[in-house]
């Protein structure tokens, strides 16, 4: 097989394992959450059956709903298609990869995020415009945090593409990075910020004063509701990719190293597993914030990136 | 990088982020369990640095900033607020996210203080020099902007830290002469701020730092 | 090409000629509004694709230089036309392109300037900044500048019976004059040997590093007050909404430009070195900007004042791009400094593409709804859809989202902010990545404002009823709208081009070119330094977009249905919804407002619980109206009052001065 070929073959076998899978990570999270909170749950696949009856349905749209609003799931959903073949998960040998760094997928998000903002305030209910102000803010401030979280695995990796970047912390010699760790920690506020997850938003609620992302995608129905929540689910798999692939990248094969794929698979599996696991922890013990919170706890995430950032420019580790 | 080194600059950024906890943290029973923590942090280092350098009056200091900064003094500091009742107070701090930004600042401005003198230095420990400066500025800026006592003094103690961190890692640390004197010095003023601050209360009722300002010698 | 080398700049002047013909022209029949805007308007559109065109070839040849007859006895005007000011005067002929094709549709019988004497106005202000573009010596530069200045102003107060219009008018051509002092005052410094006030005499000029910054800095000032930079901003959010959208377009998209342009002129070419605090200087100056623009914008209740303290921010990001310039370029690193200066002049090229196409919008808005405040407005989507698509583009460009052209250009700018921690100074290396945090929050907070401009505006219900009845914009005006929104896709799409372009700018200005590495990749990968370091593919993003749009559409109306049923909104099965529930743009902005309150000025009324008629008001001020300008005027006015004490009104006193004068002059001069 010709080298592009096979970076192609890669490229979808990724694409379509992280979207396919995005719904099932969705489902583990919830199902950790329901154990741990004493209930049984409705298992792993329940993400699944809620999207086949909604694109089984029929879409009811707002009279007045423009083509913007009826544009923006597929953008969104599509957004975060291409933000997950950004992302190396097994390999790190993609054939989209050169297409977009880490500045450029942070971008991504950001289009799919105007767009849902847009649709929201579309229709001109009172719950889609704060929910669209809500989700800017808290976006505008999260994204100099994630920035400066980058900046960490830059300087290691003398790189902004992801490929390089998780190449280079993954086969490199072991050594405590105290300035990962700080990134690392700042990473996964961030992560619960754009996701949309306690302490920022709630994603399991629809009481007015608390939520944010729900408020967006109140007036949806259907096929575009499911696309929406199956582009969330992807967003979420997405990033919690990315986290792996910056911060604990070991178990990724190389380009070429087709004998390890089955380990890389079960290794990113794994690790996924964990991350749903822990996140389902941090969401249990942690009680949601008022809004006006969120800029310090996202400063906090700010302060900890910097911190990683000098003191990797100090000890060199 | 050696392992014992790469512990070492662990240390040292654990140290820089307990320094900056400290700085936000609003809950004085909180900043006492952040000092407690500096403690062992700082004990745990010099034990790293007296494995992987061989001076074993390291081991006594590590033994001797463990019984006094991990345990003695948040034990005392802790029945000095529950005896005067101020456990869950919250101070109102000046704008956090401004002094964090201030922190930065003296972070950076530490960090290039130091690289001079690290550059020269010989030790292992060289490039944790920096930090050992921000650490006191930080404990500094803390003092600055707190406006209730105790708080000051943890920030006071903080400092100390910060020194303590410094002399090891510029030095090995100093004699065990020196920081024996200098460890009851530290014991005997906190136990004199404690009975000063039950005087305080005593005389105006709270602990709060803006009070003392009416004692002026002019009236206005 | 085999074209003679003075051929572009023959072009340019004469469509400098042309143009002021034209304006003349306007005054043969001053009141006859179609003949002034069906016939001339659309003239100079034809003048402004030449100047496109010429300006665009010149680019790449070598500089070519002429002396015009006119001006003082040995004084002649010295023009010059190199890469730096044939880009720009390519960005200004491409803009106006747009400009002028939306303006043939867009003026209307008012009770302001008559549509004559508009159009020589309008005509006189290209021409004066072509001409600051092309002069070649500090006279022509000046009187250029000062003709720009002057026509601008007169655009400005086109609706002059409206007091507000008119103290804005004043505010900006007091502005415009502080500025202009400094840059006298910076040639002054400059100035070569026995006075020589040509640009070619000052850079044979040595200057000590004390002189150097000080004309450094009397130029940042100079230039500054022109391009809005802190804290000379104040005119900008006054004269922008007050000016016909057309002027604002030109003023926001082209003539902040010509700032950067002379900045860039002074810095890099006429002053002999670069130290690198200057850059510090311009780049913590140009993100404080950035930021306090973008936080203004935020709160903005009128979308005219919006879109101008927008471009304060835009402003704020090129000028940053500029201070990062010289930081590198003054640590001897050439590659950083083009990428830093090939970010900041594609940004200044994008910005005119879309802050001009946006205050046309706005000017579409205003003349089918007769309402700029954004609490007024909604749901235009509707009535005015091809406005509202193609604002859309702007937005989104605007917004610096991929894959359109505001994306690029901050991309270029990050990728030389991430390169920085390999400077030789410890604390720019620690700091400026700081400096990159700020431009992610200021684009960021960007995005915030673009959502609240376009969503309050053109969706949700119509705030008004009599919204529902707006027309869509003319075949000019929509003409004007694509024109600019077809150049912000392509810019970002195809970047390549005018990258390759810029190398010719950037090569005689930092000795360096990255172009040539961005076209190793070949043209669809765009990699400034080396793919393995970064690299970014607009085209493919944008396929893999559509594609992904395109694919889940069909495959969904495949495997299941399309069916669509409309009905009321569903609102949480809340159902007397009015469009008064929706967030007014005060309330878009309230979180903005809470989160960053120290930076504005806010009063506040709130209802009592007993009062008859409660209402709540609140205004949101610049801070720095009551730092500087009061303080400034209060001074002032001390100092004119004290001087008031010579003035009498008698005539013998008058004389007496005059005679005391030249004694005291026939002494000193003994």
């Amino acid at each position: 097989m010709s080298p592009f070929f096979e970076s192609i073959l890669s490229q979808l076998t990724q694409t379509l394992l992280v979207v396919v899978l995005a719904p099932a990570f969705l489902g583990w999270l919830n199902q950790c959450r329901a154990w741990l909170q004493n209930r049984s749950g409705a298992g792993v696949l329940q993400p699944y059956r809620v999207m086949r009856k909604l694109f089984h349905k029929d879409a009811v749209l707002a009279k007045n709903a423009s083509p913007v609003f009826r544009a923006a799931p597929y953008v969104q959903f599509s957004c975060m298609v291409l933000a997950a073949s950004i992302v190396p998960v097994i390999e790190t040998d993609l054939a989209f990869s050169p297409a977009a760094d880490v500045i450029a997928l942070v971008g991504i998000f950001a289009l799919a995020r105007v767009f849902a903002a847009l649709a929201a305030m579309d229709i001109g209910t009172a719950f889609g415009t704060m929910g669209a102000r809500r989700e800017m803010l808290v976006a505008s401030l999260s994204e100099p945090a994630l920035l400066m979280v980058f900046f960490t695995p830059l300087l290691i990796a003398q790189s902004t593409s992801l490929n390089a970047i998780a190449d280079a912390l993954a086969h490199r010699q072991f050594a405590i990075y105290p300035s990962l760790a700080f990134a690392a920690v700042a990473f996964v506020m961030v992560l619960l910020a754009e996701n949309a997850r306690i302490p920022i938003d709630n994603p399991s609620t629809h009481l007015e004063l608390t939520m944010i992302h729900e408020a967006l995608i109140l007036e949806y129905s259907a096929r575009h509701l499911a696309l929406i929540e199956w582009a969330t689910a992807i967003k979420l798999t997405t990033y919690c990719a990315l986290g792996i692939a910056l911060f604990v990248p070991w178990g990724l094969a190389q380009t070429g190293e087709w004998q390890m794929l089955p380990v890389s698979v079960l290794a990113f599996a794994g690790k996924l597993a964990l991350a749903g696991a822990a996140l389902a922890v941090l969401e249990t013990v942690s009680a949601k914030m008022r809004i006006f919170r969120a800029p310090e706890f996202l400063g906090m995430a700010f302060l900890l990136a910097v911190l990683g950032m000098l003191t990797f420019l100090l000890l060199g580790a | 990088m050696s392992l014992s080194a790469q512990l070492i600059n662990l240390m040292a950024a654990l140290l820089l982020l307990i320094a900056f906890a400290m700085l936000s943290q609003r809950r004085i029973l909180s900043l006492i369990h952040l000092y407690a923590w500096q403690g062992v942090v700082l004990a745990t280092n010099n034990i790293v640095i007296g494995y992987s350098t061989g001076q074993t009056h390291l081991y006594y200091s590590a033994l001797l900033t463990f019984a006094l900064k991990a345990i003695l003094l948040p034990w005392i500091l802790h029945r000095l607020i529950v005896r005067l009742n101020i456990r869950w107070d919250v101070e109102t701090l000046i704008n956090i996210p401004a002094t964090m930004l201030v922190g930065i600042a003296l972070v950076v401005f530490a960090f290039n203080l130091a690289l001079p003198i690290s550059q020269l230095a010989g030790t292992i420990t060289r490039s944790t020099l920096g930090i050992a400066i921000a650490i006191v500025l930080l404990s500094f800026l803390m003092m600055i902007t707190r406006r209730k006592a105790v708080p000051q003094v943890i920030g006071f103690l903080a400092l100390e830290n910060g020194l303590f961190f410094a002399a090891t890692s510029a030095t090995y640390g100093m004699p065990l002469a020196v920081e024996l004197g200098i460890a009851l010095d530290v014991l005997v003023g906190v136990l004199i701020l404690g009975i000063f601050f039950f005087q305080v209360r005593e005389a105006f009722d709270s602990l709060d730092l803006r009070h003392m300002e009416k004692l002026k010698e002019t009236d206005q | 090409m085999t074209l003679p080398a003075v051929l572009p700049l023959d072009i340019v002047v004469g469509v400098v000629l042309y143009w002021l013909v034209l304006g003349v022209a306007g005054l043969v029949r001053p009141q006859h509004l179609v003949f002034v805007s069906r016939v001339l308007f659309p003239l100079s559109v034809a003048g402004a694709l030449a100047l496109t065109v010429a300006a665009a070839v010149s680019v790449t040849q070598p500089p070519a230089a002429a002396v015009l007859p006119l001006g003082l006895p040995d004084l002649p005007f010295h023009l010059r036309l190199d890469a730096l000011s044939a880009f720009f005067i390519a960005l200004l002929g491409f803009a106006v392109t747009g400009i002028s094709l939306f303006s043939s549709g867009y003026f209307r019988h008012g009770q302001g300037t008559a549509p004559g004497l508009l159009c020589l106005q309008y005509h006189v202000f290209l021409s004066a900044m072509v001409l600051v573009l092309l002069a070649d010596d500090a006279y022509l530069f000046m009187v250029a500048w000062e003709t720009m200045a002057v026509s601008s102003y007169f655009l400005v107060i086109a609706s002059h019976r409206i007091p507000e219009i008119r103290s804005a008018g004043f505010l900006y051509l007091l502005l415009a004059h502080l500025g202009a002092i400094g840059i006298l005052l910076a040639f002054g410094v400059t100035h070569g040997a026995g006075g020589d006030y040509t640009f070619d005499g000052m850079r044979q000029s040595q200057l000590s590093n004390f002189w150097a910054s000080t004309a450094f800095l009397l130029a940042l000032f100079g230039f500054g007050a022109k391009a809005g930079l802190l804290p000379l901003h104040a005119w900008l959010p006054e004269a922008h909404p007050a000016a016909p959208s057309p002027v604002s377009a030109l003023m926001s998209g082209v003539m902040l430009k010509t700032a950067i342009y002379g900045m860039l002129r002074v810095t890099f070419d006429l002053l002999p070195f670069q130290l690198w605090w200057w850059g510090v200087v311009a780049l913590v100056l140009g993100l404080l900007t950035a930021l306090f623009g973008v936080m203004f914008a935020a709160v903005q209740t009128e979308m005219k004042r919006l879109l101008a303290y927008s471009s304060i921010e835009h402003i704020g990001i090129v000028v940053a791009g500029f201070g990062l310039t010289i930081i590198f370029h003054a640590y001897d690193n050439p590659q950083l400094a083009a990428l830093a200066l090939v970010a900041t002049l594609y940004h200044c090229l994008n910005h005119a593409c879309f802050k001009s196409l946006l205050f046309l919008a706005t000017g579409s808005v205003l003349h089918a709804t007769r309402e700029r405040r954004l609490g007024k407005l909604g749901g235009l989507i509707q009535s005015m859809p091809w406005v509202g698509a193609l604002a859309l583009v702007g937005t989104l460009a605007i917004a610096g989202l991929p894959p359109l052209n505001g994306f690029v250009s901050e991309w270029l700018l990050l990728q030389a902010f991430l390169f920085s921690p390999g400077l030789p100074n410890p604390y720019l290396n620690m700091l400026v990545p700081l400096g990159s945090a700020a431009l992610v929050l200021a684009s960021a907070l960007a995005a915030y404002v673009m959502v609240k401009f376009y969503g309050v505006i053109f969706l949700g219900q119509p705030r008004d009823p009599g919204l529902a009845k707006a027309h869509d914009a003319g075949g000019w005006e929509r003409a004007g709208l694509a024109w600019l929104a077809a150049a912000c896709v392509l810019l970002g799409v195809f970047p390549f081009g005018v990258i390759a372009l810029l190398d010719h700018v950037t090569l005689p200005l930092v000795r360096y070119a990255v172009g040539a590495n961005a076209g190793e990749h070949g043209w669809l990968l765009l990699a400034p330094v080396s793919a393995a370091r970064a690299s970014y593919a607009p085209l493919l993003f944008l396929l893999g977009i559509a594609g992904g749009v395109g694919v889940t559409f069909l495959a969904v109306r495949k495997f299941y249905h399309g069916r669509v049923r409309r009905d009321l909104p569903w609102d949480c099965g809340y159902l007397a919804l009015t469009p008064r529930m929706q967030d007014t743009a005060e309330g878009f902005g309230q979180p903005i407002k809470q989160i960053f309150e120290p930076f504005f000025r806010i009063k506040r009324h709130m209802p009592g619980p007993f009062d008859a008629q409660p209402y709540y008001s609140a205004t949101t001020e610049d801070r720095f109206w009551h730092w500087l300008y009061v303080p400034v005027v209060k001074f002032n006015h001390r100092v004119s009052e004290w001087v008031s004490v010579l003035q009498h009104g008698r005539i013998y006193l008058y004389l007496l001065y005059s005679f005391v004068t030249l004694i005291a002059l026939l002494l000193l001069a003994r």
